[in-house]
């Protein structure tokens, strides 16, 4: 390509700088990046805002098409704790695209640990909290060790994510029905996991049903994950390595330890899906999780995370799946048939992916 | 031979990238049965040339004529259907295909729908024969020796009846038998009366192979004389040609006392140009500027250095300690810093701001606790901005929207914010305007002011000897020679560089 370059010094200059220019190019600096924080808030309120008025706009529609149901706080209750588990694999699989990953193991990571973690309760002595921690901290451990052995073909030998995470979604899947025999495993004493799986914060204040603790994990997942994408050194090295390993490498950053963390967050993440999983349905089954990795990809890609890498955001993913998970409450509301379910999503998913093409391109043409 | 009428004649032209005139009317012609050579300085126009006669790039003006017919060359097809073929020095083979697939790649026979495999064998072989040379025809190309996939070249432009053949740097890659074997092929060729241009950087061989030379420099065709009289020295003069530019600041004198701030004791690496055995010092306030050809390994000298590859063998040591260079991390701990030659690919992530890569090597530095400390990194960032004059409209902007001599300070900055005391700049001022250009000079000089060593890698010859104390000459991944500034001539250099002498 070649280099747009103007001509922009009228006259060279090689003397350097000196002590008033410097002070007075780092005020303009700072008072125009400050004019360009305020530029982006607005803008960011803008369009959050628009979004708002669509969505109410929409919700109302659909309210009146779907008899009143839609708006019950029960309702909206309902598809919060719907897309609970989704949401939280998706905020780890943000991690992993923006690094021009991908992670299709996650779904069958959420069957092996919630089978290991059905177990691991059983076998425990003891029951109350320590039963719980022990469980939600084996089952994250082995998440966690898939996401490492994704990464070190990956990392090691430059073998393509696809190719790893597709391997370790058939022995995730394998392992999980070995190890339960086939059979969905009971959870024999489910008091320490109850809290999770059907318990409220504040039930019954104002009247509303309260709001479920599973959707309380979320959220804390969700904030963690935007403060480290958006805060930390962490969150900048997985930005740019996404958008040029090259440079990044060369800027000294260990590009194959943050390749290791993002898909052991993924892993974790998956496993986090699977505790819930096993406190909602009281047992651990090899068949969960079948098709959840679609569903996390379609609410990164959605929520406008570049399959290309470089670019991502978790309130996009977090917007993302809250925009799945409405539109199959919805369909379920007004009877949409399941097949036509399939079609609508999967134009959801095409419609965001020619978005991000379109922005490619225009980037591009510039 | 040079009487008959040209089989191919290119007049006056024309080729401007925004910024560079990179051809500036050049005439350029080829007789049937003729090898021509082209040579010329790195960018003094001959890929350009070539490329608008592959039909890879349009020329903005001039006249094209084949067979004294005016034609428009309006891309690779309409190339290959004039007969002209174009042999690159990175080979255009499938890796995956064998030498027959390759051959017939894109002109295969037919039977119907179907492709014609037996058809494509016997016209393979009788290409081959013709050439009188043995391929293993089954072998994928990916398997092949360098030698063996040039002739595949060679001979995929047989097959596509070419009359006139482009090499660029045929030999680069071979060995000494090879090449007496391809000359001996291009002999057989000429016989038949197909013709060449033959573009190499390695003056010494062209008196065995080229009729007629035409010297480019700055993208202007300078002289076209005959082979038999072109002397070497002439041929040097004429590529040089110009006086050194005296648009460079004045060094200040290496102090005769300063210390040695580099170190490097018989570093070798396995990068794709092996580096062998390379060891040299520099000294504080010290610019050494490494010469050489594209493809000598000046940058693999210097990636070897940064950790960008890491050396197989060797010391380096930077002010007196020895470092272990494992890897660019390393190499910045140690206060190594390697600005490279392809900022967009390699310096810079494009879609982050100007703050945002200015803090990417030292981001440990602006971390508070948990969390990026974003008022700090943005005061950094605008000093950097204000030090090196960098146009931008804020420190948000996104470096891709920047021009190229922002962007390559934006490279810069990123090294100055860290406590670098070795600064390797390859091809620094590539690409930028020459305002950029002597900003960047004087920013070398306040480096040194400050006690910093630097080592330059550049392809123009005026800027490594403009901009250096000590000039290195690198052919093979070798250091072959070290003068000092007052020595270092542009005709003794690239006599070195290209192999003529030493």
């Amino acid at each position: 390509m070649a280099d747009t370059d103007v001509p922009d010094a009228p006259v060279p200059d090689p003397k350097p700088p000196d002590a008033a220019e410097k002070a007075h190019v780092k005020a303009e600096m700072t008072a125009r990046a400050g004019d360009v924080a305020a530029k982006q808030r607005r803008d960011a309120a803008l369009r959050t805002g628009g979004i708002a008025v669509a969505f109410v706009a929409l919700l109302a529609v659909v309210n009146v098409l779907a008899h009143g149901n839609f708006l019950e706080p029960e309702n909206i209750t309902n598809v919060l704790r719907q897309i609970t588990p989704n949401a939280i694999m998706a905020v780890g699989q943000t991690f992993v695209i923006i690094t021009a990953g991908i992670d299709l193991s996650v779904g069958s990571l959420v069957a092996l640990t919630s089978v290991v973690m059905a177990q691991v309760t059983n076998a425990l002595p003891f029951g109350g909290p320590g039963n719980f921690v022990v469980t939600m901290v084996a089952g994250v451990l082995i998440g966690c060790a898939a996401g490492w052995i994704n990464a070190l073909p990956v990392v090691r030998l430059g073998l393509p994510p696809f190719i790893t995470t597709l391997a370790m979604m058939q022995i995730a899947r394998g392992l999980a029905f070995l190890l339960a025999h086939g059979q969905p495993i009971p959870v024999h004493n489910t008091a320490p996991f109850d809290w999770l799986g059907s318990g409220y914060l504040l039930p019954g204040f104002l009247r509303l049903p309260g709001l479920p603790f599973a959707v309380l994990l979320m959220a804390v997942v969700v904030i963690v994950g935007a403060l480290a994408l958006g805060r930390t050194a962490f969150g900048r090295y997985v930005l740019a390595l996404g958008g040029n390993e090259e440079a990044a490498r060369l800027a000294g950053i260990d590009t194959g330890r943050v390749k290791m963390m993002v898909y052991m967050i993924s892993g974790g993440c998956a496993a986090i899906a699977g505790l819930l999983l096993v406190a909602r349905l009281s047992d651990g089954a090899p068949q969960n999780g079948s098709g959840y990795e679609l569903q996390a990809i379609a609410a990164v890609v959605v929520g406008g995370t570049s399959l290309m890498g470089g670019r991502g955001t978790i309130t996009g993913t977090f917007f993302g799946a809250l925009l799945l998970g409405v539109l199959y409450n919805v369909m379920n509301l007004i009877h949409v048939e399941s097949y036509t379910q399939l079609i609508v999503l999967g134009l959801v998913v095409l419609f965001a992916l020619v978005l991000d093409a379109l922005r490619k391109r225009y980037l591009a043409a510039r | 031979m040079i009487d008959a009428a040209p089989l191919l004649t290119m007049r006056d032209i024309v080729k401007t990238f925004p910024g560079v005139r990179a051809l500036d009317g050049v005439t350029f012609d080829v007789v049937a049965g003729e090898v021509h050579a082209l040579v010329g300085e790195n960018g003094a126009g001959k890929s350009t040339l070539m490329k608008i006669l592959a039909g890879a790039q349009p020329a903005d003006s001039g006249e094209i004529t084949v067979d004294r017919k005016k034609v428009a060359i309006d891309g690779p097809r309409t190339a290959e259907r004039l007969g002209i073929g174009m042999i690159y020095q990175e080979f255009n083979l499938v890796p995956d295909l064998g030498v027959i697939e390759n051959i017939v790649l894109g002109v295969e026979p037919r039977r119907g729908l179907f492709l014609d495999r037996a058809a494509a064998a016997s016209e393979a072989a009788k290409v081959l024969a013709e050439l009188g040379i043995t391929l293993p025809l089954d072998r994928p190309a990916r398997r092949l020796s360098v030698a063996e996939q040039q002739l595949t070249e060679i001979a995929k432009c047989l097959v596509r009846k070419a009359r006139l053949i482009v090499m660029d740097e045929p030999t680069a890659s071979l060995t000494d038998r090879e090449i007496d074997a391809l000359f001996a092929l291009i002999a057989k060729l000429k016989a038949q009366n197909v013709a060449f241009v033959y573009i190499s950087h390695r003056l010494e061989e062209l008196p065995r192979i080229a009729d007629r030379v035409t010297v480019l420099r700055d993208g202007r065709g300078v002289e076209t004389r005959p082979m038999a009289q072109m002397p070497p020295d002439d041929l040097i003069r004429l590529m040089v040609g110009r006086a050194l530019e005296n648009h460079f600041p004045e060094l200040p004198p290496v102090a005769p006392d300063a210390p040695v701030v580099l170190d490097v004791r018989g570093v070798s690496s396995a990068s794709a140009v092996r580096v062998n055995d390379v060891a040299f010092q520099v000294h504080a306030g010290e610019i050494v500027g490494l010469a050489g050809l594209v493809g000598a390994g000046r940058t693999e000298i210097v990636r070897a250095i940064a950790g960008a590859d890491v050396p197989t063998k060797g010391e380096i040591s930077v002010g007196g300690k020895r470092v272990v260079v494992r890897s660019p991390r390393s190499a910045i701990a140690a206060g190594i810093a390697l600005i490279t030659e392809d900022r967009k690919a390699q310096g810079l992530v494009l879609g982050m701001s100007v703050r945002e890569n200015t803090t990417l090597a030292h981001l440990a530095q602006f971390e508070r606790g948990l969390f990026i400390d974003k008022p700090a990194e943005m005061s950094a960032a605008n000093a950097e901005i204000a030090e090196l004059r960098i146009r931008t409209p804020s420190p948000e902007q996104l470096v891709r929207n920047l021009s190229g001599g922002n962007q390559q300070k934006v490279v810069l900055a990123k090294w100055l914010i860290g406590h670098a005391r070795v600064f390797l700049f390859d091809e620094p001022t590539r690409g930028i305007d020459v305002g950029a250009k002597a900003e960047i000079y004087a920013l070398m000089v306040e480096l040194l002011r400050h006690g910093a060593a630097i080592v330059m890698v550049s392809s123009e010859l005026p800027e490594v000897l403009g901009m250096s104390h000590r000039v290195l000459v690198v052919r093979g991944g070798e250091i072959r020679a070290d003068f000092a500034r007052a020595d270092a001539t542009p005709a003794k250099v690239i006599a070195v560089a290209a192999g003529v002498a030493a």
